[in-house]
């Protein structure tokens, strides 16, 4: 029993790892959500990250400035996003389908250039004593930056959200953007910085798989979690901690099935695979099994198309 | 420029283009087309790259009697029938279909074009104008294995799999049976990441057998995570399709590469002077269809010795991947001493020889 005891420890540190991508762009898109948008379009802005963020580094060799574009590259490709839906009020769900497929094409177009080489990963964290604490060691103080900018980034999400005065005013132009526009708040400045922001966070989120995880460009090498990412944010219902507990319990889920298989337990591999999408949905829907909560957290006019004059 | 001129300009230029395009298809109807569709990028640097190599050397074989087309990333299904087609309406007179989701697609598409050659990788139905081709791939697992033996410390393997279908547990089995010929003591721990290719996904399968104490890393997937993984721990891996030694240098034993040059390039001379046939190539180290990529520095001079035995043995058929006795994990005797696993037992296997952790996903 004491060797299966002992990978609880590397099952805790590859848990955060895996759940980090998830994190950075199941909470972008949660405050574009919350601000009104739907942009489906997260698993091609975070394959653009990942691209942009792997290229700038491997041509600089400076891995900051390939976050910086990272980032960047991820807002502009919502920025598209933005200007189609908010300026020229074209339909959010189809713009952003279309946002996917675009950011599949494009970053496999950039990419060409890079397939095939290889980049050194971001240096992992490690304080003498604390890194080799045994069980919560490697977990609590042996990842990388990106992985703690993660976590910080949900009480930060919280925070704004829920204590900010801008984050009150986002949360307004999402549940009636009429009266916040009665009321003089510029709707869709606020929602396009809101879309740039999410497009921000989806790009860090490609981009941890591409510099960090498996640093390497590969086309789809997301492999549909911006999609994961997206179901997040509405089991969640909207909630940062929540978001941040869905991440963990899927990447939780994702590492114990592949040790189970490993010790050779006698379930079929595909049920496992299919475990941790069961798992979260299960747990999520549980904790928010109060319908009417629920319909307080879920922005009124998700999805629906604002213009100033109408 | 005023309009009427602008006009003409665009006429003339029309006219050019029509002009350029006729010639266009005179010059290739002295040339034989060849027609490839590949299932993944031609930049995986795996299984789709190395079969555009095999386009590339025709190329280069016999480009002043050859033109070549290729269509990447086509999907297996209904839409790989309509790029077949395509192929075959636009004059090509060979179409290599690489991959074994194209199989009805390619017998839909050759009925309709009898006059049109087609080969299909690594299927099993033929007709009149269908020839199939595979690798012997275990062969290569069998000379990893017996290195795998040789350098594992834990006697722990890991082994990153894809789907379970015969290809990839027979290739599990000659591991282990070579694996367990110089080390006794050795298991295989496979886990299965039900994707060809997901970096993430062969990452964390990678790690999780790490941690559970494997110090070499053997895949049967496609891209070159694991072997980053296993760089970065300091241990060693095996690669896949390709060379993918730059993805860790330190780690990278060795690589069972796919080869299809040869094949493609005697496959086209025969179309060209006559004598194809549609018959099924099943080819080994011996057809030069699979080889190993270099190996690693740091592999004992007396391992390496040994490694290329094997593989002369192989070569030479002095030796066979599943040689009895092969006892499945219960102990039961599967191939009797003094036989060999027939193609078919191979090309069926969905099951493990002892050593190997775990029971086949049915």
């Amino acid at each position: 029993m004491s060797a299966e005891l002992s990978l609880i420890g590397p099952i805790l540190a590859a848990m955060l790892a895996a759940a980090t991508p998830l994190l950075f762009a199941a909470l972008g898109e949660l405050v574009v959500e919350k601000s009104g948008v739907l942009n489906l379009g997260v698993e091609g802005m975070m394959l653009v990250g990942a691209v942009c963020g792997f290229a700038v580094t491997v041509k600089t060799g400076s891995a900051p400035m390939g976050l910086l574009a990272a980032a960047t590259a991820g807002a502009a490709t919502a920025a598209l996003f933005g200007l189609l839906t908010l300026g020229l009020l074209a339909n959010q769900v189809a713009t952003g389908l279309a946002l996917t497929l675009f950011g599949v094409g494009l970053s496999a177009l950039i990419g060409q250039a890079f397939v095939g080489i290889p980049l050194k990963g971001l240096p992992k964290l490690n304080i003498p004593g604390l890194t080799d604490l045994p069980v919560i060691g490697q977990a609590l103080f042996g990842q990388d930056l990106l992985v703690y900018l993660a976590i910080l980034a949900v009480p930060l999400v919280h925070l704004f959200l829920y204590r900010t005065r801008a984050g009150l005013v986002l949360r307004a132009v999402g549940e009636n953007h009429a009266a916040a526009h009665a009321l003089g708040y510029k709707v869709i400045r606020i929602r396009f910085l809101a879309v740039l922001f999410g497009g921000a966070m989806s790009g860090l989120g490609g981009a941890f798989l591409s510099m960090d995880y498996t640093p390497m460009w590969a086309e789809n090498m997301t492999a549909g979690r911006g999609w994961i990412a997206l179901a997040l944010v509405v089991f969640a219902t909207w909630k940062p901690l929540r978001v941040m507990l869905g991440a963990w319990l899927f990447g939780g889920v994702t590492i114990a099935q592949l040790h189970v298989q490993g010790l050779g337990v006698d379930v079929p591999s595909q049920l496992l695979s299919m475990l941790p999408y069961l798992a979260t949905v299960l747990v999520l829907v549980l904790i928010s099994r109060d319908v009417a909560r629920t319909r307080l957290n879920a922005p009124a006019c998700l999805g629906k198309l604002f213009h100033p004059d109408a | 420029m005023n309009r009427r001129t602008m006009g003409k300009t665009l006429l003339g230029l029309a006219g050019a283009a029509a002009v350029a395009l006729s010639v266009g298809t005179a010059a290739a109807q002295d040339k034989l087309k060849v027609g490839f569709v590949y299932v993944g990028p031609i930049s995986d640097h795996g299984y789709s790259y190395q079969h555009d190599q095999g386009r590339l050397a025709v190329e280069k074989a016999l480009g002043d009697k050859v033109a070549t087309t290729y269509v990447e990333n086509v999907p297996e299904g209904a839409d790989a029938e309509r790029v077949i087609e395509q192929l075959a309406a636009s004059g090509h007179k060979l179409i290599f279909t690489t991959s074994f989701g194209f199989m009805n697609p390619t017998l839909k598409v050759a009925q309709r074009y009898p006059d049109v050659k087609f080969e299909h990788a690594t299927g099993y139905k033929r007709a009149a104008n269908v020839a199939t081709y595979s690798a012997r791939f275990y062969e290569g697992r069998t000379v990893v294995g017996a290195i795998a033996g040789k350098m594992t410390k834990s006697n722990v393997i890991g082994y990153v799999a894809s789907f379970p279908i015969p290809e990839v547990v027979s290739g599990i089995n000659a591991f282990t049976i070579a694996l367990r010929e110089q080390n006794p003591k050795a298991e295989v721990r496979v886990v299965w990441v039900n994707s060809w290719y997901d970096p993430g996904k062969e990452t964390e399968a990678a790690m999780a057998l790490i941690d559970q104490g494997a110090d070499v890393i053997v895949q049967h997937t496609d891209s070159p995570a694991p072997i980053q993984t296993a760089q970065d721990r300091n241990l060693w891996s095996v690669g896949q399709s390709s060379d993918m030694t730059r993805f860790g240098p330190k780690s990278h034993l060795t690589a069972i590469v796919d080869d299809w040059n040869g094949y493609y390039i005697d496959r086209v001379k025969a179309v060209l002077d006559g004598s194809w046939k549609a018959v099924d190539t099943w080819g080994g180290f011996k057809d030069k269809m699979l080889f190993l990529a270099p190996y690693n520095p740091a592999i004992p001079a007396d391992v390496v010795a040994l490694a290329d035995q094997i593989k002369a043995d192989i070569m030479s058929g002095k030796r066979h991947s599943f040689q009895g006795p092969v006892k499945d994990q219960s102990g039961k005797v599967v191939i009797p001493e003094g036989k060999s696993a027939t193609d078919e037992q191979i090309l069926k296997m969905d099951w493990y020889v002892e050593g190997v952790q775990g029971k086949v996903p049915k």
